[in-house]
């Protein structure tokens, strides 16, 4: 009932390839968009910013980077967090040996730094796929973490062969209280999920889409394989390399080689699986799941123990893996095609109600 | 979008409850892992720190003021730790303290806590350049650093060898987990191998560890004299297992003190027994404050170990300590700004400048020879550098020496360069702590 097209007609090609065909989509959008940027840091705490809306923003754009790779080129990769070693190392380079340069300029640089080595490790995909691709990107996961850790010219010497972030400073404002620096992470991450969102829907995206279902037709029908494959590489480490650099920048602070290491990899996989492979939209579904859940699994038996029900600690902890790990298991069986499409079906649904045929 | 809102609902709801005032006991916050590859070292080491707050408010709190804490789950992960920090640092009245006892964890806090006003503890690790209270006013790398820790290992071998001019032309091999961790004393050694003319052979392990014949390999061509082994986890048990398959003595191998405890080198069979490791603690039940964490906690139900047989071991000890230092502290404050008051984080910071456990207030305190005297100040962060070194004897680690240190002076230049750098990196203006009292 609320949610019908009738009525609207789109009398234009543009009207059509819209990202938003529908009017209820775009209010939506818009209120969305709305709350993020006004009302959310008018009424958010610190703890929400700095411990919840951060991190689940930074991974989300992480989450856009493998999905254009993983979900829409269909090259399987398990380097995502060493892209963002890359991004932040770079970034904090640039801004360490090139006096005066913007701080951005340098995220960007940072993003190109990963682009740039993401080509490298991308060249087996030309002849190698699936599993095999997904090992030889692991070989990328090993091999930037110990050059970090190994060469001492990245982290300015420090003896411990840690960083520490620079403070972001923009036109002469510098953000360092959680609300400011939310707002920079949501613009960056805003922009580039739409930069995404453009990208996948036109004619790169479709090229992407086309080798991703079947190299040889993409091939023969005219798509450079190499040229496309390499591109999608390029694309997503750049975009793990700015949410790299905004992880170090944005959120840690003070940062090893280690924070990036294979786990972080997984996770970011897990999110593109768990959100919907093949849509922007499932990057931030799946990002928010796989940060929030073990947080409120672990606030929900924090909340069970001292309401009365006696929890050892040690219990609580396994309780709260053993419970996402059946989640986990759930959201597959259920979905496998993950949450945004039972977003997508959700809204299937709400087209007919109340009258389904 | 829905999902994420109902999340942040949900979220959001639990803190409010959980926000519930109790506002006339001192607040610290538990960042613990008791799950995932250090579970036995987190469930130990906070298992011990809670007892003993058990044990003060079992016998009074600090002057009547009895202490509270809330648990939260890091998994060691660095991500988690910021979360559960940011969580739990205004709950309760405001955290007094945080030990993440998580080198990547504290790292993440860093900047956290001078923005938040409140002092972070990191005891026998983390940044070496923290010691250094001018830079790094709410940092505390109370007990030892890993740089006075090396220091400390090759006093050690100096006395072994009978003064440290006989340590000359010697060679010490450095076997080193390929990490943050393991590289951050690298910069001490080769200054004290500079000093006292012996050769430093640094030889990298790639993480976990668990094959290391190439290395032992290297080490059996160069014939070290010594072996300073830095590893951590799985790399302990395995080093020493092929210490002995290619027969070097394991009586020459020293470990640091995350190659100390008992998880270590029961794994590893007969092939530890000789092995030396360092430690800031000494383990067993034999001290008062252990009897009394026996009888008056554990004897009252309230004991935080399901596993009784780990009261007195190395971990749980190591927690024990822990725990003293931190109500040594609120003691202190307590004693300037008002006794049987909360104190806020920043008395508590003023409180661990001035800890100042000598011999005589340690035995007050029922554990004599259980920690080494430390004196804390504006400048000193650290407050005692000394190391204890111990011998595995395959049944249980057996004390070889007492508390030494190593060259704390040489250590102190090398912690002031580190942290004029880091302040020159992060635009900060250090305190002049000559002028503050």
């Amino acid at each position: 009932m609320l949610y019908r097209e009738a009525g609207q007609f789109k009398s234009t090609y543009l009207a059509d390839s819209a990202i938003f065909p529908l009017r209820q989509d775009r209010i939506a959008m818009a209120v969305l968009l709305a709350i993020a940027f006004i009302v959310v840091p008018l009424t958010a705490t610190p703890y929400l910013f700095s411990a919840i809306l951060i991190p689940t923003l930074i991974l989300a754009l992480a989450a856009i980077g493998l999905n254009i790779l993983t979900g829409y080129a269909g090259q399987l990769s398990l380097g995502s967090a060493a892209f963002m070693a890359v991004g932040a190392f770079a970034s904090f380079n640039f801004i360490l040996r090139v006096p005066g340069i913007p701080i951005l300029v340098a995220f960007v640089g940072g993003g190109l730094c990963a682009a740039a080595i993401g080509i490298v490790f991308g060249l087996p995909s030309l002849r190698i796929r699936g599993f095999y691709l997904a090992v030889a990107t692991l070989a990328a996961q090993f091999f930037i973490i110990w050059f970090l850790t190994k060469v001492g010219w990245v982290t300015n010497y420090n003896s411990s062969g840690v960083i520490t972030a620079q403070p972001i400073v923009v036109f002469g404002y510098r953000f360092d209280a959680p609300a400011p620096k939310y707002l920079l992470v949501l613009s960056i991450v805003a922009l580039m999920a739409l930069a995404a969102k453009n990208m996948t829907r036109g004619n790169l995206g479709r090229k992407w889409m086309a080798i991703r279902d079947m190299d040889v037709a993409a091939e023969v029908i005219g798509i450079p394989q190499m040229k496309t494959k390499l591109l999608a590489f390029a694309v997503s480490s750049f975009y793990c390399g700015v949410a790299g650099a905004l992880f170090a920048y944005a959120y840690l602070g003070t940062v090893e080689p280690e924070a990036y290491n294979l786990d972080l990899s997984f996770r970011i996989l897990f999110m593109v699986i768990i959100g919907g492979a093949g849509t922007i939209l499932g990057s931030f579904l799946g990002s928010a799941f796989i940060v929030l859940t073990p947080i409120v699994l672990n606030v929900t038996v924090g909340w069970l123990d001292a309401s009365g029900l006696h929890v050892p600690a040690s219990a609580g902890s396994n309780l709260e893996v053993i419970v996402f790990g059946v989640l986990i298991i759930f959201f597959l069986i259920v979905e496998p095609l993950g949450i945004a499409r039972l977003w997508s079906i959700g809204k299937e649904k709400l087209r007919l109600w109340p009258f389904p045929h | 979008m829905k999902l994420i809102q109902s999340l942040l609902l949900g979220v959001a709801a639990a803190c409010a409850i959980g926000a519930a005032p109790a506002m006339s006991q001192q607040f610290i916050p538990i960042l613990s892992y008791r799950i995932g590859p250090y579970a036995a070292g987190g469930s130990g080491y906070f298992g011990g720190a809670i007892d003993y707050f058990n044990l003060v408010n079992a016998t009074g709190g600090i002057n009547g003021v009895k202490l509270t804490w809330e648990e939260c789950e890091t998994e060691y992960n660095a991500a988690r730790g910021v979360e559960c920090y940011e969580r739990l640092k205004k709950k309760n009245g405001g955290a007094s303290t945080v030990e993440p006892l998580s080198t990547g964890i504290a790292y993440g806090l860093i900047d956290r806590v001078a923005q938040d006003k409140i002092p972070m503890t990191t005891f026998g690790y983390g940044l070496g350049a923290s010691a250094d209270g001018n830079v790094f006013r709410w940092v505390f790398p109370l007990g030892t650093t890993y740089w006075d820790q090396v220091a400390a290992m090759v006093a050690y071998l100096e006395q072994k060898e009978g003064g440290a001019a006989k340590l000359k032309g010697k060679k010490i091999a450095y076997l080193y987990h390929d990490s943050a961790y393991g590289k951050e004393p690298i910069g001490t050694l080769d200054a004290l191998a500079a000093k006292d003319g012996f050769e430093a052979l640094k030889i990298p392990i790639t993480p976990p560890g668990t094959t290391q014949e190439s290395v032992w390999l290297q080490v059996r061509q160069q014939k070290p004299d010594y072996v300073i082994l830095w590893g951590f986890g799985v790399m302990n048990p395995v080093a020493l297992k092929t210490a002995a398959k290619v027969g070097y003595p394991r009586e020459k191998i020293i470990g640091v003190w995350w190659a100390g405890s008992e998880e270590d080198v029961i794994p590893a069979g007969s092939a530890a027994k000789g092995y030396v490791s360092a430690a800031f603690s000494a383990p067993g039940t034999s001290f008062p404050v252990m009897q009394d964490i026996k009888t008056k906690v554990y004897g009252a139900g309230n004991g935080n170990l399901e596993d009784k047989s780990r009261i007195g071991s190395i971990y749980h000890t190591r927690g024990v300590v822990y725990g003293i230092l931190i109500t040594e502290a609120i003691r202190n404050a307590q004693a300037k700004y008002g006794k049987g008051k909360l104190m806020t984080p920043e008395q508590v910071r003023w409180g661990l400048e001035h800890i100042n456990l000598t011999d005589a207030r340690i035995k007050e305190l029922g554990a004599t020879g259980m920690f080494p005297p430390v004196k804390t100040s504006c400048a000193d962060h650290e407050g005692s550098g000394m190391v204890k070194f111990q011998v595995w004897d395959g049944s249980a680690f057996k004390p070889v020496t007492g508390f030494i240190a190593g060259d704390r002076a040489l250590v102190r230049k090398l912690v002031e360069e580190a942290a004029t750098k880091y302040a020159a990196e992060k635009k900060i203006t250090p305190v002049d702590c000559s002028k503050e009292m």
